[in-house]
């Protein structure tokens, strides 16, 4: 199988097209919007948060299938865990895109493992995850406004 | 041009024997970047191991060679744009560049509050944001022009625009997207008429149409070095000396200046005004001789060539079920063919191609507002050139087809 028919797998194809988290939360407790310049794929990423707990999450934009399918995973994903477990799959997930290997506990996000070998796609499938985590930066910068120095910021896309 | 006359030019190709993803490379994206043919090479070659100097200083041989080199480089370009005198030359890093030098030089010297800039819709960003920048410093406006249906600029509306504010109008002359050529010269004589300048971004047009600045009634023409086979980092601007020489240095530094003292400087005569620094020799001379060969070629030969292969496209890819084309109907184009596959992203599109080996760019090249205009966020785009054959026309065209199968599944969810 070549390395595109690997990276277009049913399963991206499925994802991308599955609209379970496709949405925008409103009221949110952040809310994130993501552009890869080159590309022109937008992105709005919302949050609602429980104390350290992300409540729900949605995504909402246009793009290509990988971008689509690594937010619609990343926001099926993130739903449930802690703000430590999100930077931490956001860890993981950007090594697994730069050819550092897939890191135990991704679960189904290894299907994006793939993308490495398309290197002009690789910005494409990281759009879900920096935007996660500004909103996530931001949402803490908010809660603690003294604090708020230092944020990593939508950062490049690559 | 015939199968055999491609086939010949082809071996002055080196990099059209790639293989990519185990297929042979099929390179259908020069307007992004042209191949070299080894003659560019050969010159850059020869110049760097035999008389490479800085130029315009020193009195040792070297130096001389090199200097010579370099302004029969810039000779060389005149003559390419039919222009009859060199001074008007000006080497820079890129069209981009040369763009920018007009707004710097002429826009933000001769430019006041309420002065207007008018482009088309069609603009890539590389002639609107130049002007923008001058907007934001200047308080010019920066007006747009709509397109007609076949892609060409509105003249009408474009005429009834030029007003006594008017003071530079922005074109280009093949677009980047749609690869039709803009007729320039009613917009010229408009502009003209209120003492406007006519800017024109050459890019796409220097490697496909022969080129007369003169009878297109330009004032200023912007050209890149890699879209006609050079090297990258060499562009040219052309702008008329009669103007050109009235207005004051872009950058400073080295070789552009006559007289400097602690506290100020005098500065050289056009064109080394605005050549401040070392310029890209080794480039320059590269450019020449992609010139040379272009023009060995013959630029009505490769038109001719570009708008056959543009026509195949064209016929082959609207056959396809699912497939949407944009630009104009008909053969009134050259080898530039935007098009999408419904429901498919363009990125997607150039992965699959890319993994049969086709090389074709994906997204809004470089015209956001163009791509608004035709109500799409992105098109795929091939482009075609002087060493592209029929069979790689075909191919794209049976790839393309398997990639509607590809994607099907998608499409579908895509519909509803």
């Amino acid at each position: 199988m070549s390395a595109l028919a690997q990276m277009y797998q049913a399963a991206i194809l499925e994802h991308a097209r599955r609209t379970s988290h496709r949405g925008v939360l409103d009221p949110a407790d952040a809310r994130q919007e993501g552009v890869n310049p080159s590309c022109g794929d937008e992105l709005l990423v919302t949050l609602r948060l429980d104390g350290e707990r992300v409540a729900a999450a949605r995504y909402e934009g246009k793009g290509c299938a990988i971008s689509q399918a690594s937010a619609s995973m990343m926001a099926s994903t993130i739903e449930g865990r802690t703000r430590a477990e999100a930077t931490e799959l956001i860890a993981g997930v950007r090594a697994m895109l730069h050819g550092q290997g897939v890191a135990d506990g991704l679960g189904e996000l290894a299907i994006l493992e793939g993308v490495r070998r398309l290197p002009a796609r690789v910005k494409c499938a990281a759009l879900a995850w920096t935007t996660l985590e500004a909103a996530l930066a931001a949402a803490a910068a908010a809660d603690t406004p003294a604090t708020r120095d230092g944020d990593p910021g939508p950062g490049s896309a690559g | 041009m015939t199968d055999h006359d491609v086939a010949r030019l082809r071996r002055d190709f080196p990099i059209l024997e790639r293989r990519v993803h185990d297929k042979p490379l099929v390179y259908l994206d020069s307007a992004a970047s042209a191949q070299m043919p080894r003659p560019v090479f050969e010159a850059v070659d020869g110049y760097r191991r035999r008389h490479h100097a800085n130029v315009h200083r020193g009195a040792h041989t070297l130096s001389a060679e090199a200097t010579d080199m370099y302004e029969a480089a810039r000779e060389r370009v005149a003559r390419f744009l039919r222009a009859d005198d060199a001074r008007g030359i000006v080497f820079t890093r890129n069209a981009t560049e040369a763009l920018n030098l007009v707004a710097h030089a002429y826009g933000r010297h001769r430019l006041r509050d309420g002065d207007e800039v008018l482009v088309s819709v069609a603009e890539h960003h590389a002639n609107l944001v130049p002007w923008h920048l001058l907007a934001a410093e200047r308080g010019v406006v920066v007006r747009g022009v709509p397109l007609r249906a076949d892609g060409r600029v509105d003249e009408d509306a474009a005429v009834a625009a030029i007003g006594p504010r008017t003071r530079i109008v922005a074109t280009f002359h093949v677009s980047n997207v749609l690869g039709i050529v803009q007729p320039l010269r009613r917009l010229a004589d408009a502009a003209h008429a209120v003492g406007a300048l006519l800017v024109i971004d050459g890019a796409q047009a220097a490697p496909h149409v022969p080129v007369d600045v003169t009878a297109l009634g330009a004032d200023a023409y912007a050209f890149s070095g890699h879209k006609v086979g050079g090297p990258t980092g060499i562009g040219a601007l052309w702008m008329r000396p009669s103007i050109l020489e009235t207005l004051p240095p872009f950058l400073g530094g080295g070789e552009m200046i006559r007289r400097v003292e602690v506290d100020r400087s005098t500065y050289a005569d056009i064109p080394m005004r605005f050549e401040a620094g070392t310029p890209a020799i080794a480039e320059a001379i590269g450019l020449a001789a992609a010139l040379d060969y272009l023009d060995g070629v013959g630029l009505d030969r490769v038109w001719h060539h570009d708008r056959s292969l543009g026509r195949r496209a064209v016929e082959g890819l609207r056959a396809l079920p699912g497939v949407t084309l944009y630009g104009p109907e008909g053969d009134d184009r050259g080898g530039i063919v935007p098009f999408n596959v419904d429901g498919v992203h363009p990125h997607d599109v150039a992965s699959f191609l890319d993994a049969e080996g086709i090389a074709v760019r994906a997204g809004h090249h470089c015209a956001q507002p163009l791509m608004r205009a035709l109500g799409v966020d992105a098109t795929v785009r091939a482009s075609f050139w002087l060493y592209t054959t029929e069979d790689e026309v075909d191919a794209l065209i049976g790839a393309v087809g398997r990639a509607v199968d590809f994607f099907a599944p998608w499409r579908a969810e895509a519909r509803r």
